[in-house]
């Protein structure tokens, strides 16, 4: 009985490949736009991951110097004596490449090359003889070294034996930082008696880049899902349409005999045999869009965030098991009803195509329902919602809520056409459009969704775009920044700015931790320029003026948020209370901070001194500036940069975070339009029966075809239309709720009007592209065809 | 006795309350026997002959088809039914389109595993439909297509044959010959035959007639 059931269900698709190749594209579409983006977050996190293990990042506490200056090797023995268990790190860049030095005795287990690469000479990493670890693409860009190739090293590090960095790195005798080992023994000495120039640098739980980069990989995880949610509506699609197509098939099956639960059965497997094959198709695409994406993701992560990840991807063989079962829990979920429909579809049912409108109907009302329930939660999370989980649960409910919601406001807005159009032809046109909806509605769905992703992403990464741009001018103020080496060429530098720069403005900065908070503070030296620059988002009067005489301090959104800290709260710092008097915006820091005068940082910091410092002139002298320096204090001007380059290379940076997004938003609308294209096709077939009767009653098929195409624009422009409040919507969720949970800091929204409208013009154009060969199709149907509707014959 | 119905009850849920379809139908039918049920339109006679087929299951009453009880099985035992002992001829042919004709005919054989290659052969032989094998029923008249469906009705070797107006979508002078063939190879097989006809002509053909009326036997 199996036999035969099953070569009748797989002739169907044998005699309409179209209809094979709509399904197959849909779910491996779908699995290509979810496994593309989450191959790129997993590779770069893997890169952050292997960078952790390297340099004990994320996993050790470390000791440092207050002044952020190497030790002496010396200190290190003295501490081992002590009985502190520590073990010394050094590192440094050399052509471009992380050399990191790890000392192999004493350093923790997963610090150093993760797994020793064969060949490798256990000896010669031990004895110091010069060999290093690194992965094949960093191997390369060191010809003139012995590396050997430890592909889970960190990409553009390579690790070796502490005496080879030193030597390398023209460190002899000194120690960048020491890993302070979990486990240290009772009664050792206190840090301040045996070297009270260190200070404990704690974990922080995660690698530091890692955490810096989490923005960026939100963005990108948001775009994934939404794009997954463009995908399943497309797999939903296909898979209705394919068990509509098929229905009088199954009627008839069941009618000669096969019980309903084997022919379930052989459904599903076919399906799940489908899907197996799509999902496979879909990771190998994937990759694809991963692998042209990611040498932008890496050049984006590297320049906005100093994090190296490596511009090749690895298949890994977790993603192929995620991506098939992405293409098979899709599957899964867009057959289910359509499988629960079957079970429950009396044999005697009418197995025509106007079944599939009667049905609709039904499911209508169904939707229209839930789409109301899901949206009223939506309205009632945008007052409350707090926190990921009340963000994404206020995204997801007004994404699905208003793609359920969109058949019935396209049914009322085709209704309303109809009841103003004159001709007997636009009557027609309308009423006949309204009858496509159902056919139609999954795909204008995926329209929709994918508009809305296309609006609320672009808008909030170009507010981002604005905000931060706002942001550099206020700290990019001044017009040079020197970077000094020393103490020494500090005073150099003050010395030879004195009478050269409008103001010499000091960078110093240490950690701390404020109300439980990680917090960087700030020094900063009374200056027209802060008053000027810097925009509070809430603030005492005379903020600036209590701050610099010392009796106040700034804090940014991050601590106000994180530590429920607001302007006349008090913080405690090294013992002493400060007000705070104002909160600003600090967009992209990940954490905390606090401004304070320049006299009370020195006095509550004395060890640390500037070695940043912020030159305000006019931009006309930078040039000679510059020149004078090198010449005169001997500070290269490499140690330099002018604010307009820093200014043009985060703009560049921006700029590369769009390529990925309009990508990824180019990538998204041509998956809606596909799916537009495979509905129009599929459904093509069903309707020359609905226009035989308009041709024979004196419409040509060429005036036939054009309506067919102006219908798709139609329906393209009327989705277009509930797609802008959407997407702008989802912007708002994403700008004023998920990021300020995720991150602490609430961006502005800003509005791109023409962004929206070229936007709209793709859409439209998508829709266009995807209906004309359809329409084509439809206007050179043979008028043979179209007569048989009317034969008895038939 | 090759089908005895007794008491059929059948009520339909419509948008205007319950409606009792069939009310109380008794009827027999002997092996070899021809049995034409006529009346006019919402009589009953296409939801008698569905609840014969195991197409569908009465409210109440008993449909004994070689003695067992159909009305008391559940979905699978009626699907068993409607491949072996029943054979359905529909009026809209139900071909499967994407099979080709060969395939067609001996699709409902190869579900009950009864499929004899020369009886299907024979069959087609029989019906004109030789030089039609490698088609797809699209690629046929309704004629020929009809042809294939009562093909693929008798090659399982059925019992009882049930047809419900199975000429009603063609021509008089198709219909005459698809008539013929049908009745010739139903007796042939000494199969019994309910037709649902509303033709007076071709139910005059048959050896006996059943007229329904709101429900009951007229």
């Amino acid at each position: 009985m199996t036999k035969p059931a099953l070569q009748a269900l797989l002739s169907h698709w044998w005699r309409n490949p179209v209809q094979l190749f709509t399904l197959l594209a849909g779910l491996a579409l779908a699995t290509a736009l979810w496994s593309g983006v989450q191959a790129v977050n997993a590779e770069a996190r893997a890169s952050y991951d292997a960078a952790a293990a390297t340099l004990g990042e994320g996993q050790y506490d470390r000791l440092v110097r207050r002044d952020g200056q190497s030790m002496a090797q010396e200190t290190y023995i003295t501490l081992r004596r002590a009985g502190w268990l520590v073990s010394p790190l050094v590192q440094g860049r050399l052509d471009g490449v992380r050399i990191v030095g790890v000392e192999p005795l004493t350093s923790p287990a997963g610090v150093g090359p993760v797994a020793v690469a064969e060949g490798a000479e256990i000896g010669s990493f031990l004895t110091g003889r010069g060999q290093l670890f690194a992965n094949a693409e960093t191997a390369a860009r060191l010809p003139d070294l012995k590396v050997i190739i430890a592909p889970e090293t960190a990409p553009g590090a390579a690790i070796t034996d502490i005496g080879v960095a030193q030597r390398l790195l023209g460190k002899e005798g000194q120690i960048d930082s020491l890993i302070v080992l979990p486990r240290q023994p009772i009664g050792r000495p206190d840090l301040a008696q045996i070297a009270p120039d260190l200070m404990l640098q704690p974990t922080q739980g995660g690698s530091d880049i890692a955490r810096l980069t989490d923005s960026f990989h939100l963005n990108l995880t948001a775009f994934g899902l939404l794009s997954f949610a463009v995908g399943i509506f497309i797999v939903n699609g296909a898979i209705g349409l394919a068990f509509e197509q098929r229905r009088p098939v199954v009627r008839t099956m069941r009618a000669l005999g096969l019980p309903l639960r084997r022919l379930i059965f052989l459904m599903a497997a076919e399906l799940a045999i489908f899907a197996l094959m799509a999902g496979m198709i879909g990771v190998a695409l994937g990759y694809v869009i991963a692998a042209l994406l990611l040498p932008d993701v890496a050049a984006t992560l590297r320049g906005l965030y100093g994090a190296d990840v490596s511009g090749t991807l690895q298949l890994r063989p977790a993603w192929w098991l995620s991506g098939i079962a992405i293409a098979l829990g899709g599957a899964a979920i867009a057959a289910s009803g359509a499988f629960y429909q079957m079970s429950k579809m009396p044999l005697l049912a009418a197995a025509q195509p106007r079944a599939l409108a009667m049905a609709a109907r039904q499911r209508a009302k169904v939707q229209g329902a839930a789409a109301a329930v899901l949206l009223a939660v939506c309205t009632v999370l945008m007052f409350t919602a707090d926190g990921l989980i009340g963000g994404f649960a206020l995204l997801a409910t007004l994404l699905i809520g208003a793609a359920l919601a969109l058949p019935t406001i396209l049914s009322i807005a085709l209704t309303a056409m109809k009841r103003t159009a004159r001709s007997m032809t636009a009557q027609w046109f309308w009423a006949d459009t309204h009858q496509q909806l159902p056919g139609l509605s999954l795909a204008l769905m995926a329209l929709l969704l994918a508009m809305a992703a296309n609006v609320g992403v672009s808008t909030m990464v170009s507010s981002f775009r604005v905000t931060f741009t706002d942001f550099l001018d206020q700290r990019l103020a001044s017009e040079v920044y020197v970077r000094t080496q020393d103490a020494a060429q500090s005073a150099a530098l003050q010395q030879f700015a004195a009478t050269r720069a409008d103001a010499i403005l000091p960078i110093q900065s240490a950690d701390t931790t404020v109300a439980g908070q990680p917090t960087e503070i700030l020094g900063a030296r009374d200056h027209a320029t802060y008053r000027q620059f810097w925009v509070f988002l809430q603030n005492a009067d005379g903020a600036w003026d209590t701050t610099f005489a010392g009796e106040t301090v700034l804090i940014n959104e991050q601590l106000s948020r994180r530590a429920g800290l607001v302007v006349g709260d008090s913080v405690i710092l090294q013992d002493t209370s400060f007000a705070v008097a104002g909160v600003y915006g600090d967009y992209g820091n990940p954490i905390g901070q606090v401004v304070m005068s320049e006299a009370v940082f020195a006095m509550l910091y004395p060890d640390i001194s500037p070695q940043n410092f912020g030159l305000r002139m006019a931009p006309s002298d930078v040039v000679g500036f510059v020149a004078n320096l090198e010449a005169q204090t001997g500070i290269p001007a490499t140690q330099t940069v002018d604010q307009a380059s820093i200014k043009a290379i985060s703009i560049a940076i921006f700029e590369r975070t769009f390529t990925v997004t309009t990508a990824l938003n180019i990538l998204t609308l041509a998956v809606a339009g596909f799916a537009i294209l495979m509905s129009l096709l599929t459904l093509a077939s069903m309707r020359v029966p609905q226009l035989a009767p308009a041709w024979a009653m004196g419409m040509t098929r060429r005036q036939l075809g054009w309506l067919e195409l102006l219908r798709a624009v139609m329906l393209a422009l009327l989705t277009a239309l509930v797609a802008l409040p959407l997407g702008l919507a989802l912007a708002w969720a994403l700008l004023a709720v998920v990021n300020v949970a995720a991150f602490g800091w609430r961006l502005p929204m800003y509005l791109f009007p023409a962004d929206y409208a070229r936007l709209a013009v793709f859409a439209l154009l998508a829709a266009a592209l995807a209906a004309l060969w359809p329409a084509r199709r439809l206007a050179q149907t043979p008028p043979a065809d179209l007569l048989k509707v009317f034969s008895n014959e038939r | 006795m090759l089908l005895s119905v007794h008491d059929i009850h059948k009520t339909y849920q419509t948008a205007d309350g319950p409606f009792e379809v069939l009310r109380g139908i008794d009827l027999t039918l002997e092996a070899g026997e021809t049995l034409a049920l006529t009346g006019e339109s919402g009589s009953g006679k296409s939801t008698l002959l569905h609840l014969i087929g195991g197409l569908d299951a009465p409210d109440r009453g008993a449909i004994l088809l070689e003695g067992q009880d159909i009305a008391v099985l559940d979905d699978n035992g009626r699907a068993a039914v409607r491949r072996g002992t029943v054979g359905v001829v529909f009026q809209q042919f139900n071909l499967i389109p994407s099979l080709k004709v060969a395939d067609n005919i001996a699709f409902q054989a190869r579900l009950s595993r009864q499929h004899d290659p020369q009886w299907a052969a024979a069959l087609a032989d029989r019906m004109g439909l030789g030089p039609h094998l490698n088609k797809y029923p699209e690629q046929l008249s309704g004629g020929q297509q009809q042809r294939v469906a009562i093909a693929r009705t008798l090659a399982p070797k059925p019992h009882l044959v049930l047809a419900d107006e199975p000429t009603g979508n063609l021509d008089e002078a198709t219909a005459a010959t698809v008539m013929d063939l049908m009745l010739e190879l139903v007796t042939e097989a000494g199969a019994g035959l309910l037709m649902v006809t509303h033709s007076m002509a071709l139910a005059e053909r048959l050896s006996r007639r059943l007229n329904l009326r709101a429900g009951q036997v007229a």
